[in-house]
């Protein structure tokens, strides 16, 4: 054998057991921002031209009042196509998505494989060109696919209903509490006025119903770390309208007492809300139905693979029992029986629901995403489901056996118990050790190409949080490789500093520098025309330009 | 033979499926099956089967032929020719916009930081500028769902900027739209519902009237909301004088604007509209049955906007390298992600790929295509309306100052839309939408819509065929 061959395969082995981490560099194309770039009377794209009626039409001028006609073009810059392709795809190439790397540090975000095939689906004119006010009889391909997606959500969840109108899974939660409180209003129960919801269930499950107009109480944990029914017996009253709540939690611990809290909120006459914006544990396992809830949703750009796309669009798959069924936006999507039909089934947009809410969002709602998730769901069936979720837990347990390893890093409450698919994992004791937190290691753990980890997991109840899940995506040696990279960055903190002190290294940028410009309204600026009016007419080249004199005149 | 049910279940997007690699792991951990973890869950809770679903088409290409079989079942704005506008519009959209969002990268791409999702950072950063530009104004911040959630949520930050309750909307305002704002701003039975009250508008000319407008304005007022242009295509040509009017009573005004006509049409910043909300979709998004909606919003760099704003709002910063930046959210406690309830409202994942995919279009676009697009499509759709207005019995209710969408009554033909519409669906047209159940003073009219995508050829072959049906 020879050595390069003998090499090869020592390597191979390292990296299988998590010795031996990548050479990362990222790419770094020290890409201008595009307001920087082109020249005047370059062309992108020749939009249609109103050639074919100019004989006949004035120009736009003569059309408009005088008071709307534009008199200054805006400020775009002017690029020729290459220019703007080449720009973006660098672009492009300096971000991680989950196509490029590991990115299980989102917990409750659920980044997974999102298959290309879907991609072609959603890309076809029978999607992309469809206006979702066409005639019924036009739309029966996709009304189809989400009412067969709304009877699988069902089979899934035990819920009877599901309306794919939220445009994310935060949008789905208001519309849960836009349900209650027509629910209660209708019953003459408007002193309902409180929602509750525990300080480990999502943001969105006290922001969301705060802005449908309810006072929230956020509930502590018990010591043990599990959801307090003591608690919540305490808070619950005649005001109560609702319970909102996440299970498995932000820890990854399940509530083993969940049954107990959705009746004691029954007995208090409160509808019980989960979110389930990311079922991937549960998937086949358990439902909410069986748990006591009367609402639930799925972020199907979560559980359901459909990709994030930078934040959005996503769905907010909001599934109802019969009884809050009537309250679901309009318009619904039903399958009447239609001799005349393609397989004998019409389906319809039922818009004469008088118990409906209003409009969530326009129309039906992002059917791109319902249609990916649908054919996610068919190519896994219940064994896949099932399998998912197995795997995601095995994933996450498995990753849990390595990471307890590493030094500064611990996880609080349940001990003894397993978690399901994630865990709140702290930094405190490598604060403490180190002075670096968990923002600081983020800079240090990119370092090694794999994405970093969400923070906001605010109030930090868990000191200097990480939420990794690693959910079915990711192999045994993706698992390897992320503990691998978290040791090393530990290590650095403690072994190091300095390398941490100035991370990144090996990031398309370097360290962020004017950190002031997060907190001070002098400092800021979001547009390039808000940068070039507070810090100078100069561009961001002219000061790199002299930089690079001054080193050369020095 | 093994039935299937037995046979191992090795999935290709679940690598650990493999029964060879799930053991190893277990061993790993000290355990025989993940059942053992699963008794965390209460057993009555645990689905004793499986769940009732259709079989699986683990074939991909099974899947594709299956999923794409029902695609088929619809017709699209690509078989038939559509003048189907009124909050979702067709729209060239280059090819270089395809592309972009296609780019796996940033398709898959999340909330990464500001040194691993650079490529992000920026492309979120120069959409914001390229915005700005449009519209006028030094802050745009990230888009939510669509135009009628962005105008329902300015309402709110105008509420509390104010410290006032009401907000004026016009009343010819799309119905859905009008609904989600209501929606947003509360029923009247909750104690801190904001009044949503109609100004009337001009019934020839669709504009908000001046007067209403004043006598509705008062010391409770917090927002007045118009469109320019407005759900019924009418242009607004007292923007200018709305806004004052607002300011001068100490509500913030905001404008609802077509982002697409900006290249001809007043920015909404030069008339001094305090917000400015609307819709990315026109910008390079394709309709896909509404996914393609995503609301964007823009206001003056004044602090008390930006701490009621609830989205993430991203600043430019340098890094220790000279000259070179990188990009960060501002304020970053401010959002529900740092306050929960105490936040001003909800930010959540909402249409970021859109705002990239606008910006790529502004980007390629530039001055003269967007120039040039603008005079395209209000020119088409006035070639269009002067050949509607030929046709004997259809009028044009509300057709003084439009830009690409304007009501068509068929009442003088003595049909109702829902007549013509099935008719012209037998011949390959999607009509106008039905306005006579929302706007019953404007008669059996539908709103057409007339875009750059509609050539002359195309415009002629609606007009023979309403011809043909209304003869």
């Amino acid at each position: 054998m020879s050595d390069a061959r003998e090499k090869l395969e020592k390597n191979a082995r390292l990296r299988r057991e998590g010795g031996l981490l990548r050479d990362f560099r990222a790419m770094h194309w020290d890409e201008p921002l595009i307001m920087e770039m082109g020249r005047s009377g370059e062309r992108g794209v020749i939009p249609p031209q109103a050639t074919d009626v100019a004989e006949v039409v004035a120009p736009a001028e003569d059309l408009l009042p005088a008071t709307l006609v534009r008199s200054l073009p805006p400020a775009l810059p002017e690029l020729s196509q290459p220019q703007v392709l080449r720009h973006y795809t660098r672009l492009s190439q300096m971000t991680l998505g989950v196509d490029v790397t590991i990115d299980i540090g989102e917990g409750t975000c659920t980044m997974k494989y999102s298959p290309k095939v879907n991609e072609q689906l959603v890309r076809s004119h029978k999607v992309l060109e469809l206006h979702p006010e066409q005639p019924e009889e036009s739309l029966q391909g996709i009304l189809e696919i989400c009412h067969r997606m709304a009877g699988m959500l069902g089979e899934i969840s035990g819920m009877d209903d599901f309306s794919f109108q939220p445009g994310g899974g935060s949008a789905a939660a208001f519309g849960f509490a836009a349900m209650a409180r027509k629910y209660f209003h209708e019953r003459d129960e408007d002193r309902r006025d409180e929602v509750i919801t525990t300080i480990f269930s999502h943001p969105c499950d006290s922001a969301c119903p705060a802005t449908a107009g309810y006072k929230i109480i956020t509930l502590m944990p018990a010591a043990d770390g599990y959801p307090d029914l003591v608690a919540l017996k305490a808070a619950l009253s005649e005001r109560t309208a609702a319970i909102m709540i996440t299970n498995p939690e932000d820890t990854g611990i399940f509530n083993p007492g969940i049954r107990e809290f959705t009746r004691a909120a029954h007995d208090v006459g409160a509808l019980c809300y989960c979110d389930q914006a990311n079922l991937n544990g549960l998937l086949g396992v358990s439902r909410a139905r069986e748990a006591g809830f009367d609402a639930c949703h799925f972020n199907l750009h979560k559980t359901f693979s459909s990709p994030h796309g930078c934040k959005g669009p996503g769905a907010g798959a909001l599934g109802v029992t019969a009884a809050l069924s009537p309250y679901l936006p309009a318009p619904h999507i039903v399958a009447v029986e239609d001799g005349s039909a393609e397989n004998g089934i019409r389906y319809r947009l039922d818009a004469q629901r008088p118990h409906a809410i209003g409009k969530l969002r326009a129309f039906l709602g992002n059917l791109a995403v319902v249609v990916r998730a649908y054919a996610w769901t068919m190519s896994l069936g219940a064994r896949g489901l099932r399998e998912v979720a197995e795997v995601s837990i095995l994933n996450n347990n498995y990753l849990e056996a390595q990471l307890r390893e590493i030094r500064g890093i611990s996880y609080p409450y349940v001990g003894g118990h397993r978690r399901l698919d994630q865990i709140r994992y702290s930094f405190e004791r490598l604060k403490e050790d180190t002075g670096f937190g968990t923002e600081d290691m983020k800079a240090r753990f990119c370092d090694f190409g794999l994405q970093t980890w969400f923070t906001s997991h605010h109030p930090w109840i868990v000191p200097e949080p990480f939420t990794p899940e690693p959910c079915e995506t990711y192999s045994k040696e993706d698992l390897d490789h992320w503990a691998a990279a978290m040791k090393r960055s530990v290590d650095d903190a403690y072994d190091k500093p300095e390398l941490v002190a100035s991370a990144p290294q090996r990031q398309a940028c370097g360290r962020i520098r004017t950190w002031e410009r997060f907190v001070e309204p002098g400092e800021w600026a979001v547009t390039w025309r808000a940068y070039q009016r507070k810090h100078g007419c100069g561009g961001l080249r002219d000061e790199q330009d002299a930089s690079a004199l001054d080193e050369a005149g020095g | 033979m093994v039935s299937d049910a037995m046979k191992p279940f090795v999935h290709p997007y679940i690598p650990n499926s493999v029964p060879e690699v799930k053991r190893e792991m277990l061993a790993d951990i000290g355990l025989n099956d993940v059942a053992e973890i699963l008794a965390e869950i209460p057993p009555d809770l645990r689905l004793d089967r499986l769940l009732d679903l259709p079989a699986p088409l683990m074939s991909e290409l099974d899947l594709k032929r299956h999923v794409q079989g029902i695609l088929e079942r619809n017709t699209s704005c690509v078989d038939n020719l559509s003048f189907l506008g009124g909050g979702c519009w067709s729209h060239f959209v280059p090819a270089v916009c395809d592309e972009i969002v296609s780019r796996g990268e940033l398709l898959t791409a999340y909330s990464g930081s500001s040194y691993s999702d650079l490529g992000k950072h920026q492309a979120r950063f120069e959409y914001n500028s390229l915005m700005a530009e449009l519209l006028d104004y030094e802050v745009v911040v990230e888009p939510t769902y669509d135009w009628g959630s962005a105008a329902g949520f300015a309402a709110r930050m105008a509420a509390r900027i104010s410290g006032r309750r009401e907000v004026l909307v016009p009343e010819n305002l799309g119905r859905e739209r009008l609904s989600i704002i209501r929606e947003l701003c509360e029923p009247d039975y909750m104690e801190r519902h904001l009044p949503v009250r109609l100004v009337a508008c001009d019934p020839l000319t669709g504009r908000l009237l001046l007067d209403d407008l004043k006598r509705s304005l008062s010391a409770a007022t917090a927002a007045v909301y118009f469109e320019n242009p407005g759900y019924l295509g009418q242009l607004e040509p007292g923007a200018a004088d709305i806004c004052a009017l607002a300011r001068a009573a100490g509500a913030v005004s905001i404008a609802g604007v077509d982002p697409i006509s900006l290249g001809i049409v007043s920015s909404p910043g030069s008339y001094g509209a305090d917000i400015a909300v609307g819709d990315l979709q026109p910008l390079g998004i394709h309709m896909s049955c509404g996914t393609g909606l995503s609301g964007f919003m823009a206001f003056r760099d004044d602090d008390r906007f930006i701490a009621e704003c609830p989205f993430a709002i991203y600043t430019i910063v340098e890094t220790d390298v000279p000259g070179e930046h990188t990009f960060g959210e501002l304020l970053s406690g401010r959002t529900s992600y740092g306050q929960r309830e105490k936040a001003p409202d909800w930010v959540g994942t909402q249409t970021g790929l859109w705002a990239i995919c606008a910006g790529v279009y502004l980007a390629t676009m530039g001055p003269q295509g967007m120039r040039e697009v603008g005079d395209t499509i209000i020119r088409r759709a006035h070639y269009a309306a002067r050949a509607l207005e030929r046709i004997p019995g259809v009028t044009l209710p509300m057709a003084d100052a439009f830009f690409k969408e304007l009501p068509v009554c068929f009442d003088g033909c003595g049909a109702t839309v829902d007549d013509v519409n099935r008719a012209l669906l037998e011949r390959g047209l999607f009509g106008g939408r039905d306005l006579s159940g929302d706007y019953p003073w404007l008669g059996q009219s539908a709103l057409y819509c007339f875009t750059e995508v509609h050539t002359r050829a195309d415009i002629d072959r609606l007009i023979a065929a309403l011809r043909e049906v209304l003869s």
